[in-house]
């Protein structure tokens, strides 16, 4: 019996188990015969074989036929690219005497008419601007041209607005502030427009630009405060925003709400009621509260001290205070929903600003503590590139918006977002001097193994015989073995030497002269100019250029070493000759000295290695303002090109090793340009003129040289690899 | 909870098996039964009591078994429906307050359960649920983003197979879609569609009523694309994988290749009158006359039979034309096939044209202008065409090759909508690793003077020698503060009133372990963005060679600037790199025994490299300078700069001579490290140069009081 209460017992728990078992595990075994997955046997989505993949016939053959010119533009719709097949001009209309533009406006054609791409006769005009203003289209404003509709119908080339830009920073007026109420038909003009919306931007066609003050720079533009990339990067705030708020009406629930973030600590956001004369009777409960709190802090001081800054909308959705976070290094924090940010069809504003919205306005504390630190640091960097490139002048701002157009026009080279988004930039990196990134000096991992051209500049023409200057200059360089070639640029009334004058040179090294005013037929006719020493010549086809003069002294050991260190540094000027500028404070100008000093900003080219895409800049991106200044005196190319790669790369250039004569004396009683002593008082002259030309002092500073590793060192002199430069001195 | 389960049940059955065969043994089996029962019943216990903490315990996953066998839901004939709203954008139709239950920052997206929807005479909305549409659920219901709770999702997919319009009843399906329990008007629904509209008019969106539902489709044209709102989706080929080239060809027969079928007969002539100039240069296929095989081209003028998409291996450019819709299959055919795609569709919407460039991986062609096909062609240099390709293929491997990486770059497309500020910005979705210049100091500026730079001096029990280098450096004129690290757990470091009195702060902090890393530990102490790193014993550097060198790194404030140099060499015999301490004409490391860096460096190594390595240096005691110079060469890809004429220096080495004892075995350690970097990096980062960096006016014949450095260089 207790055998068999065991034995019932033990069925139960038997039971109990399997149970248990089919509970918990059951089901497993009823997929044990596992069908074939669903994968295998469902069908296509599509059977390709009998898809039809034709094309459209009759009334929509040709698509999107405007319908209604306001929505519906695109570029091959509501533009005529045959104006713009030859050559990419812009034509700007004589303005009317009666009638001054802003000042705003005024800058924005001076730069138009001292671009590049500026033409007189509109019938060679690709693009038309207006002469009438049209940044200030609120009705209540003072700059608010009348009229503008029969303005627009006299003009002899407005055909409704093909071809034609349209710029403008206010539309619409209170109280409904609408968006794309310029107040007249603008027809089939792109709109280059500040504070647009995504949702009436017309794709590919309208161009969002920022919003900038009367006072913004015309050139140059003032540099972003950002000194340091401190890391982490500690501010008294975190967040901060001032500003005043609507209480009524449109955008006003946005700013009336940002009291809820202020805590007085890291997140100050302060708002005042007062504008406009009235501002008493519209004032709410909080007002007199906020204008306490309002004066406690100050505009500037919280742009300098915070690591984010607010920018939210106001009546429109751009604001003044977005460009003004960007200089100031103030990541700015984006609360203005469906604002489409200026430039977004080439600029990723991912890598530069935080985006918010206005719908989870308390979700902003925790957005902007989420970001870890080197996230702050890229971003803040990124403020600093997006400004000083395309935002910190009127004249980058309209560069660019020309740049955008031009590169949707059939046959332009385009640049992609690799060169908009990094440094240097678009704007100085032109796709007509190439489409591969690697031919630039920018983002270059690997240099190219091709040696170097060196450029002789003769513009003396000094007999060739076996002790003349050029004559051991070109034995010297002939010695190196990276030369891949000489391109002698002669450029005087003499005859160049024959041939067989010269030294001889390894069989592998062609010399090439090339004349200008003598040029070959068929070509351009190349005018005889000091700017001929920086000509992309078709000769020079190395990626390094050693400039030199004719009677420019340097040893074999020298040019080595220069053209090792050019190789790490293929977008600055490597070379011998330094100088300084300085600032005057007694004239108030800049002044240029040549004499011994613990640092240097330029490095004369006469002995300098260079990247050839300047020689291309130079020639094709220089104002037609600095040429000129460069052919009336003869002078200052050398200080030109300067300016020029410290303004592309906003570094200094690099002096190599001790040398610093690097011409013979002349001797007494010959002429050289460089003995006579309205020489350097033209050099003077020219480096202010660059400097007002490209708006601000673009040279910085150097307070160091490289040497070979084993300069001078007391170590035998047989284990140096350059030994030679020793003997060189200064 | 599933395995453990599932360990308990095979002991069951293990043990009936036994229990058959033997009798005798049941008085332990009793006791094991009674202790499996028990734990049986506290697991089910524990399992109903778990399930009531979790809420999402009580939604099953969607299971996607079953396909041919779901339960019916009827639609009834009056279920009202509203049109897609065209006026939608991100901020009017989309609820956000929906988003944000999960705690990541992500989105979280729900997958309604598969049912058969038939109308009141049993007939289906749609066909069977296509390969591809089964696809997409598995890869949303497999994804980071997935919940299965419909009340905290904050993207709901409906699984009714929407992505042929062709095989659907449009008013009925739309119908169904009205019906579901979350519809709400289709806020927050995510519908996906490829091929839309039908003859003759192509809508190019599909004629589905989904109110105010995003709508995923291939096809959008500039018009129709509700911009932040809709995603743009590639027509995903069936047969794109057929012609997948693995690696990049650089030679191809044929410059340009058509082969769409049927395309407009203007498109068709103007590309006939370009192959007549430019022969052998142009290759145009149609389908061939009477089979309606897909798979199979022919070649316009010669009839020639070709296999098709492999055909596109062996052309470097592809046309894709606007057909009767948008969205063209040849796309993904071409990027499968490394054959870098023209667009000649006047006012598409690109596929994901807000992740991707397209100008990175496309040449684009207006239809008016196709007769300059050629000239735009030709004019592109093999550098870029280099380039062009290796980004096509980089775009179709990591978006386009599957179903699955189609779908769930769309959810991030949604989920970088709602939370912006984990965005990838430009150069993480486009650029292919070696474009990618990571360099997280990319801004060019001279650091600023005035902020000066913190000492920081690892130092374990040498006293002496470290109150000598404290009162050398405190003639620095940029000095701002000192920091000691006392790496000694041992000993006590002495009170900082017996340190030397300078002007300057010292701060001394105590280090729990005696780690090497420990120098490059982030201090807070640390303000400034320089940080001179140096050790304890290097005592022979002049306070005009420290502010020098200050002064370079200001120029260079990237890179390791700093006094003793090492190389790294390739040994031919043994085929690996060599350590060299030897004077030479190069250098491609600068030690941290007296270096220059940004604090930024500082952090890098400590939360940014790898673990391993940082393991093995302090395990090791050794080459924690290499690995910086690892870590910033391969940050940067830049070479380190030495400054100023070698020193005698002690050989920074061997520092704590006492602890590693053979000097030799030290050097081959160094060795191994430089071997052991490289493989960790999957490169050699480093990069020597020849120069190194001196004042102006070194060495030169000129006042030495007027040189701002002129103590510089003595042994």
């Amino acid at each position: 019996m207790k055998m068999q209460a065991k034995r019932r017992y033990l069925l139960v728990f038997t039971c109990c188990a399997f149970l248990a078992f089919w509970y918990f595990g059951g089901y497993r075994l009823q997929r044990v015969p596992e069908l074939p997955s669903p994968k295998e046997i469902l069908s296509e989505f599509v059977n390709l074989n009998t898809i039809q993949t034709g094309y459209l016939v009759g009334a929509r053959e040709r698509t999107h036929l405007p319908i209604n010119n306001k929505i519906r533009c695109r570029m091959e719709t509501c533009f005529d690219f045959t104006k713009c097949e030859k050559e990419f001009t812009v034509y700007v209309y004589p303005q009317e005497e009666s009638r001054v533009p802003s000042p705003s406006y005024q800058k924005l054609l001076n730069v138009v008419m001292e671009s590049r791409y500026y033409t007189t006769d509109p019938q060679k005009a690709c693009l038309f601007i207006l002469s009438t203003d049209t940044l200030d289209r609120d009705r209540l404003s003072n700059d608010y041209v009348r009229n503008m509709q029969t303005r627009l119908q006299r003009l002899p080339h407005w055909n409704n607005g093909l071809n034609h830009v349209i710029f403008n920073l206010y539309s619409g007026t209170w109280p409904n502030y609408t968006e794309n109420d310029l107040d007249f038909d603008f027809g089939k003009a792109i709109l280059a427009k500040a504070s647009m919306s995504e949702n009436h931007i017309r794709p590919g066609f309208d161009i969002s630009i920022p919003l900038f003050h009367k006072t913004h720079s015309e050139k140059g533009g003032d540099p972003g405060s950002v000194l340091s990339n401190n890391f982490p990067l500690e501010k008294t705030y975190l967040l901060a925003f001032k500003g005043k708020r609507y209480v009524h009406g449109i955008g006003s629930d946005t700013r009336n709400s940002l009291y809820h973030l202020h805590n007085q600590k890291d997140m100050i956001m302060v708002t005042t009621c007062k504008h406009g004369k009235s501002w008493k009777e519209m004032k709410d409960d909080r007002c007199d509260e906020d204008n306490r709190e309002y004066d406690k802090y100050d505009y500037e001081t919280l742009l300098q001290n915070s690591t984010f800054c607010l920018v939210p909308r106001g009546r429109r959705l751009g604001s003044f205070r977005f460009l003004e976070a960007l200089q100031a290094g103030c990541i700015p924090v984006l609360l203005s929903n469906s604002w489409a940010l200026p430039f977004s069809e080439v600029i990723d504003w991912n890598k530069a600003v935080v985006w918010a919205d206005e719908r989870l306005l308390l979700q902003v504390p925790h957005v902007v503590r989420s970001l870890p630190a080197s996230k702050i640091l890229q971003l803040r960097q990124q403020t600093q590139v997006l400004w000083d490139r395309y935002f910190s002048s009127i004249e980058k701002i309209v560069c660019t918006t020309l740049e955008i157009i031009r590169e949707r026009l059939p046959k332009q080279p385009v640049r992609d977002g690799l060169v908009w988004n990094n440094f240097p930039g678009a704007l100085v990196t032109l796709s007509t001097f190439s489409d591969a990134k690697e031919d630039f000096p920018f983002h270059v991992e690997e240099n190219a193994n091709d040696g170097f051209t060196a450029v002789i500049y003769c513009q003396l023409g000094i007999p060739l015989t076996n002790v003349s200057p050029l004559y051991k200059l070109v034995n010297y360089v002939g010695r190196s073995k990276y030369l891949a070639k000489i391109v002698i640029v002669w450029s005087n009334e003499k005859k160049p030497p024959s041939r067989y004058r010269w030294p001889g040179l390894a069989p592998h090294v062609p010399l090439h002269i090339v004349q200008p005013g003598f040029s070959k037929e068929g070509t351009e006719q190349l005018k005889s100019s000091i700017s001929q020493r920086f000509y992309p010549h078709p000769e020079i086809n190395t990626t390094a250029v050693l400039s030199l003069d004719e009677d420019s002294v340097l040893t074999t050991d020298e040019v080595d070493f220069a053209f090792v260190v050019w190789k790490q540094f293929p977008e600055r000027i490597v070379g011998y000759p330094a100088r300084s500028h300085y600032w005057d404070d007694s004239k108030s100008t800049w002044g240029y000295t040549s004499k011994w000093t613990n640092d240097y900003s330029i490095v004369l080219t006469g002995a300098a290695f260079y990247h050839r895409y300047y020689n291309y800049l130079y020639t094709d991106w220089l104002s037609p303002l600095l040429h000129k200044t460069v052919e009336q005196s003869q002078n200052c190319e050398d200080i030109l090109m300067n300016f020029l790669v410290s303004h592309v790369t906003r570094r200094p250039p690099i002096k190599v090793t001790q040398r610093k004569q690097y011409k013979e004396q002349p001797s007494a009683g010959s002429w050289s340009p460089w003995n006579d002593p309205d020489h350097f008082i033209q050099r003077q002259t020219c480096l202010n003129t660059f400097a007002a030309v490209f708006g601000y002092m673009p040279l910085i500073r150097s307070n160091l040289r490289l040497d070979p590793v084993l300069f001078k060192d007391p170590v035998s002199n047989r284990r140096k690899k350059y030994r030679r430069i020793e003997l060189v001195g200064s | 909870m599933k395995i453990s389960t599932k360990i308990c049940t095979s002991k069951v059955f293990n043990f009936n098996s036994y229990y058959t065969s033997s009798h005798n043994k049941y008085k332990n089996f009793f006791f094991i039964l009674l202790f499996l029962i028990l734990l049986i019943s506290v697991l089910f216990i524990f399992s109903l009591s778990w399930s009531s903490y979790d809420e999402s315990k009580k939604f099953e996953k969607v299971k996607l078994v079953n396909i041919y066998n779901l339960p019916e839901v009827i639609i009834k004939s009056g279920t009202p429906t509203k049109p897609r709203n065209v006026h939608c954008t991100h901020w009017n139709c989309f609820n956000i307050y929906k988003c944000g239950h999960s705690a990541f920052d992500r989105i979280s997206v729900y997958v309604y359960p598969l049912k058969k929807y038939v109308d009141e005479d049993g007939v289906p909305a749609t066909e069977l649920m296509s390969k591809e549409y089964y696809q997409l659920l598995e890869a949303v219901i497999n994804s980071k983003y997935y919940t299965a709770n419909p009340n905290k999702a904050c993207i709901l997919i409906p699984s009714i197979d929407t992505l042929n319009q062709g095989r659907l009843r449009s008013n009925l399906t739309s119908k169904a879609l009205n019906s579901l329990p979350h519809w709400n008007g289709g806020e927050n629904h995510l519908i996906f569609n490829l091929i839309s509209g039908s003859s003759p008019d192509f809508a190019p969106v599909v004629e589905l009523d989904i109110g105010n539902a995003l709508l995923a489709g291939a096809g959008f044209d500039t018009y129709s694309f509700r911009e932040g709102f809709d995603i743009p989706l590639p027509l995903y080929s069936p047969v794109a994988h057929l012609g997948k080239v693995d690696h990049i060809q650089r030679n191809r027969t044929w410059l340009i290749t058509s082969s769409q079928i049927n395309i407009n007969p203007h498109f068709l002539n103007e590309l006939q009158k370009l192959s007549y100039q430019h022969r052998n240069q142009i290759q145009i296929l149609d389908a061939c006359a009477g089979i309606g095989n897909y798979t199979q081209r022919c070649d316009v003028s010669s009839e020639s039979e070709h296999a098709y998409p492999q055909l596109l291996q062996e052309s470097t450019f592809c046309m894709v034309f606007r057909g009767e819709r948008m969205a063209q299959f040849a796309l993904l055919e071409a990027l499968a096939a490394n054959c870098i795609p023209i667009f000649v569709i006047d006012g598409a919407v690109l596929p994901f044209k807000n992740v991707i460039d397209w100008k990175h991986s496309a040449i684009f062609v207006m239809e008016d202008y196709l007769g300059t096909v050629i000239d735009v062609v030709s004019t592109i240099s093999s550098k870029r065409v280099r380039e062009l390709q290796s980004s096509v293929k980089f775009i179709y491997d990591k978006y386009f090759s599957s179903i699955e990486k189609i779908v769930i770059t769309s959810l991030d497309v949604v989920q970088d909508r709602i939370y912006p500020q984990w965005r990838k910005v430009y150069d993480q979705t486009n650029l292919v690793r070696r474009e990618d210049n990571s360099n997280p100091l990319f801004f060019p500026i001279t650091a600023p003077k005035s902020h000066g730079f913190t000492a920081v001096i690892l130092t374990y029990d040498r006293i002496e020698s470290l109150f000598t280098l404290i009162e050398r450096l405190s003639k620095v004129p940029s000095l701002m503060k000192v920091l000691v690290v006392w790496n000694n757990q041992k000993k006590s470091p002495p009170p900082l009133s017996e340190f030397p009195a300078i002007l300057k702060p010292i701060r001394l902090i105590r280090t729990k372990e005696n780690k090497l890393s420990n120098r490059f530990l982030p201090f807070k102490e640390i303000e400034t963005e320089a940080v001179l790193h140096i050790d304890d014993d290097i005592v022979m550097l002049t306070s005009d060679e420290v502010e020098f060198a200050y002064e370079v790194w200001r120029e260079f404030p990237d890179r390791i600037v700093g006094f003793p140099s090492r190389m790294h060499k390739w040994d031919n015999i043994t085929s690996t790199w060599k350590y060299e301490s030897e004077w030479t004409n190069e250098i491609s490391m600068v030690l941290t025994g007296a270096a220059f860096l940004h604090k930024y460096w500082s952090y890098l190594y400590t939360k940014g490299m790898p673990s391993n390595l940082k393991d093995w240096v302090d395990d090791h005691m050794n080459c924690e300078d290499i690995a910086m110079n690892f870590l910033v060469a391969n940050a940067t890809n830049k070479p380190p700069i030495k400054v100023t004429p070698r020193k005698k220096f002690k050989c920074p080495e061997c520092i704590n001579n006492e602890m590693l004892s053979a000097d030799l075995g030290h050097m081959v350690e160094r060795t191994q490290c430089i071997n052991r970097f490289t493989k960790a990096f999957g490169r050699m980062p480093l990069k020597s140069v020849e120069f190194r960096a001196d004042p102006v006016l070194f060495k030169d014949p000129f006042p030495e009081k007027l040189k701002r450095f002129n103590d510089i260089g003595s042994l």
